[in-house]
């Protein structure tokens, strides 16, 4: 999280070279059969994960950030083994869990422990805050150091609550302090890996920023792997190391922070990024080059051919709908799945002839002040170096090859 | 759908309904053959019956003679027992499907027009709790509502007896069934007081139901959307906020409709009516088992097919049924 | 606000209160950038929107006031239970009364509609104002088809037939840009995406050309695609139809994009109140400042940490006396002269049309703001 961090990180475990690491995924795929009819027959499968691969380093922070629909929450199920997969491979320290019986697996859940969104449903109601924050002792038959009770309000305090709220019950909380019970209950057991499924989404603005920080805490005291699943592009930002962009059950860019954030590879990365409102009013007359994605993401059943973005992909060609491309290192350490990707060299550069259905893929928001993309690049770093949003228009216009509206002000 | 809950339930009936008795097959052929019993004579008679047949002989024999009649001979004569035949009783000697249709149009009388009045007064009270939830009304309606689902029906009815026969004679001869067809005025005017005391139960129930259910879909978010369109409040109770609070009242309406026409037993024992209950009870007490099964069969006929009318209804009521 | 400017706004007949030292924006002050359009087409004075509950008094609006010019976006800010949700559905008079007491003034293009007749207020609803809600799955009705529910809005204010209702029912949804409309109309709400349906949900409020159309946070269940997609039309229409836009959020990214003023609110208050660019660069109030340290922003260069507000927010049924904030402040020690805690701060000119409420005096808060906060965001 912290750039102190950052380095840290790189030097204890080499990062992408050497290192055997925490958690690797490797063709990941989870289908949900869709049945119908008095015999229940199987007509169909959404496929929510449709092969990821993956590592996830001692001591990093894997973001995992995609639009609803797209497989996240579901990837989390897995690699916590709360879900089986249909097929693939889930190593956890060099060990294959992917199809672990329960009982089997239960050493694993005192290593892997999850987060979830919601603070007022995952915390049962009935049971005082030292019974919930507890529960993981008494099911792993683990007698802590001085007690359970010590240690439950030790870990209370770690996450910044009273110790006093041994005897509470949850409906006494505020979101943000269930949040952090919900933390506490997940570090009980000291974990290796905390997978956290949008961790902060249901809390307000203020509150969402202790729970980030406290989170960002824990792990430089603890020395925690994190994998953080969010919507939240600013958020995902913020957490991770690397980022993981998903999108209909597969991952289409895998990179670390900086470089994915600065040079989005992955059309959809680019769209996904300069759909995020920016809280700066002056910015609005500069963002002449929003892209707009039209229409909605089609059905995990029934995912297109290909690529599967080139539904709705200003740049998609004819082997864009015919061959899926492979997630390949691009530049080190950034990886995308795209057969004419941003920033980086066309994988497919004889195939130019754009679809037609590209054509009327985005809508550049031309504002009512059509600003000259060298205006808004000098206005830019005058203000905030480097920004994502409003990163090289002209580009994108000129290898779209689209005649959009947007190509209008050029 | 409809045949095969309805066989499927027929044939539960027909091996469990014989066992449930607790009498041997020679203990029922002595009922027929009647005083002077030998083991020839029942012998002859377990024949004639076909009750020393394997259970699924005499099975599809039942059901074969739903649809194209039966013969028995027991006794003297052969006796021809036409389509629908549902048996024909040991007891009596006489066809239970005449008898049946005798009392059907008691028991739907009496069910239709409780009905009627449950399903007015109920959902009537219980929108108006809703709407004026908290006050004299609501509370004054749950407490009576209360009293209604906690009093048993042959308390009520015996009162309403008492008081409407007795205290304040305005049915001084008692309740006596007319036929509709006779005379309606006189058909209604001897129900009112058995409709009203299976209604109180009900409407009691219904009243409780639709408040409730009231109270939670007047705060959905679609009613605060159709409070913004600017729609009346009446509009907006009746076309979204009823619409959606009867969903589930269909349902368990159609179920307790259903049960109804099987027999109100209790109501009709109450008020000596003669319909398909009062028919249930007698022959259950004679041990009259040809009865026992074709008047369970029948009420387990409409039991399904109000079940199934719901499904229907539901699919109607609500699109997103439709498409599960 | 307090006693005396409430007699003073109870006194005035016709027109909202614009008293001198009213903390409000003011047609003199004119909200920056509005150029000075006359009349402001909605105007709020000193709302409060009370609820008597099991537990005590719940003050979730107290004392708001603010105007919304035709053509011009108002962005409400504030987080759950902020009371800014109660104020929008308080405008819309949506509140029954039983439970709820409503003071104060709503003017709506020259009317008063708080001590209004309730069936004449039914009568702007949809028609004058509309409203589009965060869930427009739950906010549809379930059973009836999207054509339907459109053609009833605009039949309740139009008398017109059926079929005229349903092919302007069709017009809308081809406006607000859902493909093959004359097909669709028949669909049922669970048929269409998210996206989809607020854009329905979108046709059925602008149906009727509302003058004044209230958004409470209309993007919040919507991915961020699809969020970048709805704000675009509702920015596309308001510039087509001229109208007054409200748009309730507790993204401070959205606000930034679509408000021209801004309103900021905490504890049923409004602690800050002004021209977009001035909330967003010259915030006066220890809140706003928390609010913008509390988000990671996409568009700055990478920090360490963020700074949250630290506690939490206040239950309404027990706001602080005094400062509404104050509890969670880390200027609530700043020495204020002669000010007790118990003191509630009024909304206070800070720049053209910029208010706050604070007891911080304003060379204070800019030189905090410039030095302490700033730099770190």
């Amino acid at each position: 999280m912290s750039k102190a961090k950052d380095a840290a990180v790189a030097d204890t475990t080499g990062k992408d070279t050497a290192g055997e690491p925490l958690l690797r995924v490797e063709g990941l795929v989870k289908h949900f059969p869709v049945k119908k009819g008095l015999l229940q027959r199987q007509v169909g499968a959404v496929k929510a994960v449709d092969g990821l691969s993956f590592d996830v380093h001692a001591g990093e922070t894997l973001g995992i950030v995609g639009e609803s629909g797209c497989g996240k929450s579901t990837m989390g199920r897995l690699i916590t083994r709360l879900d089986e997969p249909t097929s693939g491979r889930i190593e956890f320290q060099g060990h294959d869990i992917t199809h672990m019986s329960a009982g089997k697996i239960r050493p694993l859940r005192r290593d892997v422990q999850m987060i979830f969104q919601d603070p007022y449903s995952s915390l049962n109601p009935r049971h005082t805050i030292g019974t919930i924050v507890g529960a993981p002792f008494k099911l792993q038959n683990v007698e802590p150091e001085g007690g359970v009770k010590q240690e439950v309000q030790r870990l209370l305090g770690l996450v910044g609550l009273s110790p006093e709220h041994y005897n509470r019950y949850p409906h006494e909380f505020s979101g943000g302090q269930r949040q952090r019970i919900g933390i506490a209950r997940a570090l009980a057991l000291s974990p290796k890996l905390v997978v956290a499924d949008e961790p902060v989404s249901a809390l307000d603005v203020s509150i969402q920023a202790q729970v980030v920080n406290l989170l960002d805490d824990l792990q430089d005291e603890l020395g925690l792997t994190y994998v953080i699943i969010a919507h939240d592009l600013s958020v995902i930002r913020h957490v991770s190391d690397r980022i993981a962009v998903m999108y209909l059950g597969k991952i289409v860019e895998l990179s670390d922070r900086k470089s994915l954030y600065e040079r989005p590879m992955h059309p959809y990365t680019k769209a996904l990024l300069s759909a995020v409102p920016v809280p700066d009013p002056r910015r609005r007359g500069l963002k002449s080059e929003r892209i707009l994605l039209q229409g909605d993401v089609p059905s995990p059943l029934s995912p297109p051919s290909g690529c599967r973005f080139h539904t709705r992909c200003w740049k998609a060609t004819e082997v864009c709908r015919t061959v899926e491309p492979p997630l390949i290192q691009l530049e080190p350490g950034h990886e995308a799945a795209c057969h004419h990707p941003e920033n980086a060299p066309d994988q497919i550069p004889d195939d130019t002839t754009v679809l037609a259905s590209a054509r009327e893929a985005i809508a550049l928001v031309g504002d009512a002040v059509a600003v000259d993309p060298a205006v808004a690049e000098a206005g830019e770093s005058a203000e905030a170096p480097k920004t994502v949003g409003t990163a090289k228009s002209e580009k994108t216009a000129g290898t779209a090859e689209a005649p959009s509206k947007g190509l209008t002000k050029e | 759908m409809l045949l095969l809950v309805v066989s499927a339930v027929t044939f539960a009936i027909f091996f469990l309904v014989p066992r449930l008795g607790g009498q041997t097959i020679d203990q029922l052929a002595v009922q027929y053959v009647g005083k002077d019993a030998n083991p020839d004579s029942i012998a002859a008679v377990k024949a004639n019956l076909g009750l020393d047949q394997p259970l699924y002989t005499q099975y599809f024999d039942f059901i074969k003679g739903i649809f194209v009649g039966a013969e028995y001979n027991f006794g003297p004569d052969p006796s021809m027992c036409n389509a629908p035949c549902f048996g024909y009783s040991f007891k009596t000697h006489v066809e239970v499907w005449p008898e049946l249709m005798d009392r059907v149009p008691i028991t739907f009388s009496l069910a239709i027009g409780a009905a009627v009045i449950w399903l007015l007064s109920g959902v009537a009270i219980g929108v108006l709790s809703a709407l004026k939830r908290g006050s004299i009304f609501d509370r004054l309606a749950m407490t009576l509502a209360l009293a209604g689902v906690s009093l048993p029906i042959f308390f009520t009815g015996m009162l309403g007896l008492a008081l409407f026969t007795v205290q304040w004679p305005l049915w001084g001869d008692g309740v006596n069934y007319v036929p509709f067809a006779d005379n309606p005025a006189d058909w209604a005017w001897n129900l009112i007081i058995p409709w009203c005391s299976l209604a109180f139960l009900y409407s009691a129930l219904y009243a409780r139901l639709t408040r409730a259910g009231m109270l939670e879909v007047m705060g959905e978010d679609y009613i605060r959307t159709a409070r913004a369109k600017g729609l009346r409040e009446s509009t907006v109770v009746a076309k979204h906020g009823l619409r959606s609070a009867l969903t589930p009242i269909v349902t368990i309406f159609g179920m307790d409709f259903g049960l109804l026409l099987g027999g109100a037993v209790i109501t009709e024992q109450v008020f000596s009516l003669q319909g398909m209950g009062s028919y249930a009870i007698q022959s259950v007490k004679d041990a009259d088992l040809p009865i026992v099964m074709g008047v369970t069969l029948f009420a387990a006929f409409f039991i399904v097919f109000c079940n199934l009318l719901v499904d229907l209804v539901y699919a109607a009521i609500d699109p997103r049924v439709r498409y599960s | 606000m307090s006693e005396v400017s409430k007699e003073q706004s109870g006194a005035r007949v016709p027109g909202p209160a614009s008293a001198p030292g009213e903390p409000v924006v003011s047609k003199a002050a004119g909200s920056a950038g509005s150029g000075g359009a006359g009349e402001p087409f909605l105007s709020v004075r000193d709302l409060r929107i009370h609820f008597q509950t099991d537990d005590g008094l719940v003050k979730s609006v107290d004392g708001v006031s603010f105007d919304v010019e035709a053509g011009k976006t108002l962005g409400i800010v504030g987080e759950s239970g902020s009371g800014k949700s109660v104020t929008s559905l308080g405008v819309m008079g949506l509140h029954r009364s039983a439970n709820a007491a409503i003071s104060g003034e709503v003017w709506l293009d020259g009317e008063e509609l708080v001590g209004a007749d309730p069936d004449h207020v039914r009568r702007l609803r949809g028609r004058k104002m509309a409203m589009i809600f965060q869930d427009p799955l739950s906010a549809m009705h379930p059973y009836y088809r999207i054509g339907a529910q459109i053609v009833e809005a605009y039949r309740v204010h139009h008398k017109v037939g059926k079929k005229v209702a349903r092919t302007r029912a069709i017009e809308m949804l081809d406006r607000v840009g859902i493909p093959e409309p004359h097909k669709r109309v028949d669909s049922y709400p669970h048929e269409f995406s998210g996206g989809m349906r607020q854009r329905a949900m979108i046709a059925m409020a602008l149906v009727n050309n509302p003058e004044l159309l209230i958004a409470d946070e209309p993007t919040t269940a919507l991915d961020v695609t699809v969020q970048a997609q709805i704000l675009d039309l509702i920015r596309d229409l308001q510039k087509e139809f001229g109208s007054a836009v409200i748009m309730i959020t507790h993204d401070l990214g959205v606000v930034a994009e679509m408000a021209d003023d801004l309103l900021v609110m905490y504890g049923g208050r409004c602690i800050e109140r002004g021209p977009a660019e001035k909330v967003f660069y010259e915030p006066q109030h220890p809140y706003t400042w928390g609010l913008l340290g509390s988000m990671p922003r996409i568009d700055r260069e990478q920090t360490d940490r963020l700074i949250p507000v630290k506690g939490q927010p206040p239950s309404l049924i027990n706001v602080p006396q005094g400062c509404a904030f104050n509890p969670r402040c880390p200027y609530a020690d700043v020495p204020k002269d002669g000010i007790t805690r118990t003191e509630r701060p009024e909304l206070k000119q800070v720049g053209a049309g910029h208010h706050s409420a604070c007891h911080m005096s304003q060379e204070e808060r800019t030189k905090i703001w410039t030095e302490e906060i700033a730099p770190k965001l």
